[in-house]
């Protein structure tokens, strides 16, 4: 089949180029089952090699190739031609500022996720047999959807509330939060809570739930964020998540 | 050009990257993390199923027993003492991950949970053994990004989407290292007194591989046309079970959990490859087998792919013949629970769900075995006799400890990254303390801009997408699974063509400075041109079979000539090299040698090479 391509390019470097323009391309022989990215490749590597991306593992798990494509926020190696149709359309993700064709400056976003301090904390002494700690199953099983967060950014930049503020941390950062507010193991978790309790924290949050659908992890974001707030109003990370209603 | 200064100059930021800045920071050095990607967008982050260490959760193990498997697992090729210190610190370092807060899958006890997988066997052979500690089907992942979070609670410095491009090497001291920034285009120099490489593999060189688009080499190859010899460059892994035609990883951890090879003919036909081992042979032995069944026409629809069956039903069958206990067997929910990402793959991208179809796999390109050399302590080493070249330093799967001889065992690679990342961070602490500032020479940079220049303004006909596709269909037919003379010597003849054309008809479209992603993929095919040559020439001199290096011309290993390490040398002629492969670098065979001086019998000895049965 033939597919239509209309990308959103811009190159700071041509001043020609400096406003943001669509261009077409048209790509022959393309298979249902392509991906999207194989055949920005296509143009890129047959048609113009200027046009520019980000991509590295291309199956979905590096989180690199995010783009709004269709109107929706993908990773371009992880939806197929079939699940769109002869049309595309390939535009970055939104919020961030774009600094050529697809590539967007995703520092703002790393901003966001080192504020939430993404990191494991517990100063108490190691276990003295030298051997890991201990974690039963079912609490290992809470924070489990939040540990596959790629940082790809399609929740954050798909997020109405973080469009009309910059300054939200936004869903990305709030689920990394949450890998940690609810792993029995860490202790910094009030100080995280008191971080996303603050006017550009969880609130800003109005449950619009287009991060949701926009991750390519399927990770149940909005709930993830619910679960945050959650503990902040009670003050404790205790008896939000019930084991036998894990996500 | 901007000079950075910092004691330790860390190149790549995956797990071998990340390891190594982590520890050389806690040892008070100052350390820069240089990478051409986000460090969470690095390879590491996709290694699946888990990661080696005898801890013994689960089942009796010991270090000495991973030790064995490794060794076997690289068909003797493997240096021995770095097996053991591999297997040994694995334990350790797998609990400083979780230390660090790594989320492993537990155990009812609440310890780290373990799985089975390729070649790991307890008590020398006997049986198979679960020594794979997992968070789910996203270990690499968890460990990429556990290293990650460290890095910023201590506060590392890193130059995210800076490209190390050439190194800078003043009287054979490794001085600092050059680097393009990608969002402006311009050059940096990284003036270090450890240069630490971390720059992950060359899968690319293959048209089906399970590796990123960005394992392009650099840092490989960026050492050999410096004059750092290349080591068992000739042993490159085919993992079994790549998704058909696309390359993507099916980790071994669904045959771990149960999952079965199928033929055309509905035949479980490792039995008849590996009748112990069967689906959980190494690697090498699988990938081959799965060739032969194709080429006796067994392969599913005649097409060169064979089914993996992770469904329950015959999961089940075949644990029941075996004697299983009936708690051992699976359903759908153990599926969806402990190979989750699999199942999303597999639905994704062929519209298979695992749980009811089995899923369409062939061999894929996947992890190279050699490298730059190193030893122990990852230091880059230059010669046979172990000359170590000072300032520059190498760990994961850039480099050649070489602890995965001639094949590596699954999960081995993971474990090679924390144990050598962490024991080279280590060494970069104390050696900072010790040695003096090598001052840059007056022209750091110039040539290698230059090159730049060559690229950026090339007039000719060649597109790099052109070449790149070809090196890979020719590394594929002639520089695969089995090899010959005569495909060899084809393949280099395609390649020598191809790098003429490189050097003389290439073009690019863009010449911005912004983001010239154009640019830099036309320069990381040249990397990747060096490196199938050096894989070619390193293959055709290798006149034997073992491990991953099958020759159809020489099947058997032959240890009187070839129980030896390949080094490979290129003169420095970047656009018509000549590559001079030896086979003087004796193999470490201390633990054999061990048991000969404690006068253990010939048949008693554990270390000695012999013939490989799984």
């Amino acid at each position: 089949m033939d597919v239509t391509f209309k990308i959103r390019r811009r190159n700071p470097d041509v001043p020609a180029q400096q406003k943001p323009y669509w261009q077409e391309f048209t790509l022959s022989d393309v298979e249902p089952t392509d991906r999207v990215l194989e055949l920005l490749h296509r143009i890129k590597w047959e048609q113009d090699g200027s046009l520019s991306l980000r991509r590295s593992c291309a199956h979905g798990v590096c989180g690199s190739d995010a783009m709004r494509i269709n109107g929706v926020n993908r990773l371009a190696c992880k939806i197929l031609v079939r699940d769109l149709g002869e049309k595309i359309q390939v535009e970055p993700i939104l919020g961030l500022p774009v600094i050529k064709d697809l590539i967007v400056d995703m520092e703002p976003f790393f901003d966001h996720y080192k504020q939430v301090m993404p990191y494991f904390v517990n100063d108490e002494p190691l276990p003295a047999d030298g051997r890991e700690r201990l974690q039963t199953q079912s609490d290992r099983e809470r924070f489990d959807d939040s540990t596959k967060c790629i940082l790809c950014a399609c929740c954050t930049t798909a997020c109405p509330s973080f469009w009309a503020n910059e300054q939200y941390v936004g869903p990305a950062a709030i689920v990394q939060a949450h890998r940690f507010v609810f792993d029995t193991r860490d202790q910094a978790g009030a100080e995280r809570l008191d971080v996303l309790g603050e006017p550009n924290g969880v609130w800003r949050c109005r449950t619009i739930f287009n991060c949701t659908p926009a991750c390519p992890r399927d990770i149940e974001v909005t709930k993830a964020i619910g679960e945050v707030k959650l503990a902040i109003r009670k003050g404790t990370t205790v008896g939000i998540i019930q084991p036998d209603a894990i996500h | 050009m901007q000079i950075h200064k910092h004691d330790a100059i860390i190149i790549g930021a995956g797990g071998a990257g990340l390891m190594a800045a982590l520890y050389a920071s806690k040892g008070g050095a100052d350390v820069a993390v240089v990478s051409k990607l986000y460090p969470t967008r690095s390879h590491t982050g996709t290694a699946q199923g888990g990661i080696g260490a005898a801890l013994g959760n689960l089942d009796d193990d010991k270090p000495i027993y991973h030790t064995y498997d490794t060794i076997k697992g690289g068909d003797y090729l493997t240096d021995q003492h770095a097996a053991k210190i591999l297997a040994e610190n694995a334990v350790d370092a797998v609990i400083e991950l979780e230390h660090m807060g790594l989320p492993f899958d537990r155990t009812s006890a609440k310890r780290i949970s373990q799985r089975r997988f390729g070649g790991h066997t307890r008590e020398f052979g006997k049986e198979l053994v679960r020594r794979a500690c997992h968070a789910a089907d996203r270990t690499g992942h968890m460990i990429l990004q556990t290293l990650y979070q460290q890095c910023i609670k201590n506060q590392v410095a890193f130059f995210d989407e800076f490209q190390v491009v050439d190194m800078i090497i003043v009287d054979g001291v490794c001085a600092g290292v050059v680097a393009i920034e990608l969002g402006t285009g311009e050059f940096h120099i990284f003036h270090g007194k450890a240069n630490f490489f971390a720059t992950g593999g060359w899968g690319r060189c293959w048209s089906v591989t399970s590796n990123a688009h960005a394992l392009t080499g650099d840092g490989a190859a960026i050492a050999l046309r410096r004059g750092v010899p290349m080591q068992d460059m000739e042993f490159f892994q085919f993992h079994p079970t790549g998704i058909y035609r696309m390359g993507i990883l099916i980790t071994e951890g669904v045959r771990g959990e149960g999952g079965v090879l199928i033929n055309d003919r509905g035949e479980r036909f490792m039995e008849r490859y590996a009748p112990s081992a069967k689906d959980l042979a190494s690697r090498d032995v699988v990938s081959r087998a799965i060739y032969l069944e194709t080429r006796a026409g067994r392969s599913i629809k005649n097409r060169g792919y064979v089914h993996l069956d992770i469904r329950p039903q015959t999961v089940n069958r075949y644990f029941a013949e075996e004697g299983k206990d009936r708690s051992d067997f699976i359903d759908g929910a153990t599926i969806e629970r402990k190979l989750p990402d699999i199942l999303d793959f597999c639905r994704t991208y062929l519209g298979v769900d695992p749980v009811h179809e089995p899923m369409p796999v062939q061999p894929t390109a996947h992890y190279a075995m050699g490298g730059i050399p190193t030893n122990v302590e990852a230091e880059v080493v230059i010669d046979a006799a172990g000359t170590v070249m000072p300032g520059a330093f190498a760990a994961g799967e850039t480099a050649c400890v070489s602890v995965h001889g001639a094949n590596r065992l699954g999960t081995n690679s993971l474990v090679d990254l924390v144990v050598f990342g962490r024991r080279g961070g280590m060494r970069m602490a104390d050696y900072v303390k010790g040695v003096d500032w090598t001052p840059l020479p007056k022209d750091a940079g110039g040539e290698i801009q230059a090159e730049f220049e060559r690229i950026r303004n090339g007039s000719g006909k060649s597109r790099p997408g052109e070449l790149r596709a070809k090196m890979q269909q020719t590394m594929m037919d002639n520089v695969g699974v089995f090899r010959t003379q005569e495909t060899l010597q084809q393949g280099i003849d395609d390649l020598a063509e191809l790098r003429e054309r490189f050097y003389t008809d290439l073009r690019i479209d863009d010449k911005s400075r912004v983001f010239n992603t154009d640019l830099m993929e036309a320069w990381e095919l040249g990397c990747l041109l060096d490196l199938a040559d050096v894989t070619a020439r390193a293959a055709i001199d290798r006149k034997e079979s073992r491990g991953a290096h099958s020759r159809e011309d020489f099947q058997q290993r032959d240890d009187e000539n070839y129980l030896a390490h390949s080094l490979a040398r290129h003169d420095g002629n970047w656009s018509a090299p000549s590559i001079q492969t030896s086979f003087d670098k004796k193999v470490d065979l201390s633990l054999w040698e061990a048991e000969i001086a404690q006068g253990i019998a010939d048949d008693q000895q554990k270390f000695r090479p012999k013939e490989r049965v799984y």
